[in-house]
């Protein structure tokens, strides 16, 4: 890694001007997250007096447990149906809003504020819309034939989450598939164009294409999000419930381990969820490599 | 746009209106609601059109709060989440400025090492260490307090690469001329570089507020104390409440005025939130 040519000499005042920000790294992140490792080795009894090396035997519990497996499962629907709904949704209004130049930046404003909500807020607006007894969902739905109750169906319930998540994030996944469609060279649209394709033709064949890079990099991202940023539309509305439908991981250790306290499991998921996002960051890292070049 | 399409300008037009309100929906939902009457809700379904206690309700909501359901007045709510999204933000930007200051600026050993310690907080969000970092701020006596809301969540590596990346773009002359004339480093940081990063860090400011002030799990883990609760997490505990015993007329209030700061913040600064949105992602 680079320095500038040249630099201040100085023996002491480069680690004093390091020190704040690796002393908060070291006491709030590196340490906790080797006591989860440590923890994850070791199993409590049930008054917390005692403990003992258990070895990889709370990773093979986990993995014997139906509630965990289907925490895994439900995650992976939530990660994948926010990822897709958000980002097509995002990509339908930025390929529509390129197209037009004068309304270009009122459109997006009137698109990017949603990133400010919190994803709790998000999910208690949602929650309120939908709410089985005075929401105006519910009323259309049932106008329809769908008597919609999140309280008792696990499916309504994960659409709900869903859409509610995938909501906040539209903004984001706006904003960079714009971005890159601004940076497709016009003249590949114009000779397309002359050759008699149409919009849509030209999206597909020329656009898309151009674009995978920019996908590829908000996949990773909608995945980091639906998986990581996501606890608090979990639980402001569905608390992981009915019946599990919608208990995700991050939400799932929180339960084990804060409200239910039993710390070898919850330090093991925790483990597992850490192996998760290196995993994600790698791959976003390496993407991020490829992003510019077009 | 390559060939004149009226028709095709008009689809456009109407998928993004229809797209807009689509994402305005809810929201508009919530500012109605925040402006009906207490008894509206028990009959049946929501208005669409604004009633006429908006005044009553955002008073009651900033003033007494829905003591029934443990939460705390919103005004004081509001001004905790102020206070720790701001001690966030600076605290962020502080030591990032700093620690890129050393890694571009100073050749010592470790250097690396340092760089990858502070590389590795990417990898470790708050969700996936919950317990053992709630033990360490237990420890440390950080409970229900603002210190505890702020300092375990203002390492950022997103803004130390974003700075070192822009440090690394200041041409060398102006460190040799600095020289030259005798600045020491904390001078030419001071005088030099920190006006230079002027742009970059109000663009980062817009993101980390926006981070900052919507916080959730962190607060809803080390506060007990009701004096400490923030906006965002306080809403939780007024839906629980509200769907035995509906208040939603209050607790629509309370959502609106916990997400206007920061879509504030965005409408406001929009050309800064976006440039600091696509940079801190390179």
């Amino acid at each position: 890694m680079q320095t500038k040519r040249m630099t201040f000499p100085g023996r002491w005042l480069p680690y004093a001007l390091l020190a704040p920000q690796v002393i908060v790294t070291l006491v709030f992140f590196i340490w906790p997250a080797s006591q989860a490792l440590y923890q994850s080795l070791l199993r409590e009894d049930a008054f917390g007096l005692s403990s003992s090396f258990v070895g990889l035997a709370n990773f093979s519990r986990l993995f014997d447990d139906a509630y965990y497996l289907n925490s895994l499962s439900v995650t992976a629907v939530f990660a994948i149906g926010t990822t897709l709904l958000s980002m097509s949704a995002a990509l339908l209004l930025a390929a529509t809003v390129n197209r037009l130049l004068r309304s270009r930046d009122a459109y997006t404003t009137l698109l990017v504020w949603p990133y400010a909500i919190a994803p709790a807020i998000a999910g208690v607006l949602w929650w309120f819309i939908f709410n089985p007894s005075i929401g105006i969902v519910p009323y259309v739905l049932d106008m329809l034939g769908y008597r919609w109750n999140h309280r008792t169906s696990g499916t309504d319930a994960m659409l709900l989450v869903i859409i509610a998540a995938a909501w906040k994030q539209i903004a984001y996944n706006f904003l960079f598939f714009l971005a890159g469609l601004q940076s497709i060279p016009q003249s590949l649209i114009e000779a397309a164009a002359i050759d008699g394709a149409g919009p849509v033709k030209r999206f597909w064949t020329i656009v898309f294409p151009l674009l995978t890079p920019t996908t590829f990099f908000l996949l990773v991202v909608n995945v980091v999000y639906a998986m990581f940023d996501t606890f608090g539309v979990i639980h402001a509305t569905t608390q992981g419930g009915p019946a599990q439908a919608t208990n995700i991981l991050v939400y799932k250790v929180y339960a084990d381990g804060f409200v239910g306290m039993n710390i070898g499991s919850s330090a093991a998921q925790s483990v597992i969820l850490m192996a998760i996002v290196i995993a994600l960051t790698v791959i976003q890292f390496r993407f991020i490599e490829r992003r510019v070049n077009y | 746009m390559v060939e004149h399409r009226p028709w095709g300008n008009l689809f456009a037009h109407s998928i993004l209106i229809l797209g807009v309100a689509l994402v305005l929906f809810p929201v508009y939902i919530a500012i109605v609601a925040s402006t009906q009457g207490p008894g509206e809700f028990l009959r049946g379904t929501l208005p669409l059109v604004p009633g006429s206690h908006a005044l009553d309700n955002y008073r009651a909501m900033w003033e007494t709060g829905l003591s029934r359901a443990g939460a705390p007045p919103a005004g004081q709510m509001l001004w905790n989440s102020l206070v720790m999204a701001l001690a966030i933000t600076f605290g962020k930007l502080s030591i990032s400025l700093l620690s890129a200051f050393a890694i571009v600026y100073f050749r010592f050993p470790f250097r690396l090492f340092f760089f990858w310690i502070i590389f590795i907080t990417l990898m470790l969000p708050v969700e996936v260490r919950i317990i053992p970092t709630f033990r360490v701020v237990a420890d440390l006596g950080m409970l229900n307090s603002f210190a505890g809301l702020s300092i375990p969540l203002i390492a950022s590596a997103t803004a130390t690469f974003l700075f070192r990346q822009f440090f690394m773009t200041v041409p060398e002359e102006l460190l040799e001329a600095a020289r030259v004339d005798g600045a020491g480093p904390l001078k030419f940081f001071k005088d030099i570089l920190l006006p230079l990063s002027v742009t970059n860090i109000a663009a980062l400011f817009v993101i980390m507020f926006i981070y900052g002030w919507n916080q959730y799990l962190w607060p809803l883990l080390i506060t007990t104390d009701p004096d400490y609760y923030t906006i965002v997490m306080g809403l939780q505990r007024m839906t629980t409440a509200a769907d035995g015993d509906p208040q939603w007329h209050l607790v629509m209030a309370a959502v609106v005025m916990a997400a206007l700061p920061p879509v504030l913040v965005i409408l406001f600064m929009q050309r800064l939130f976006v440039k600091g949105l696509t940079e801190t992602e390179k």
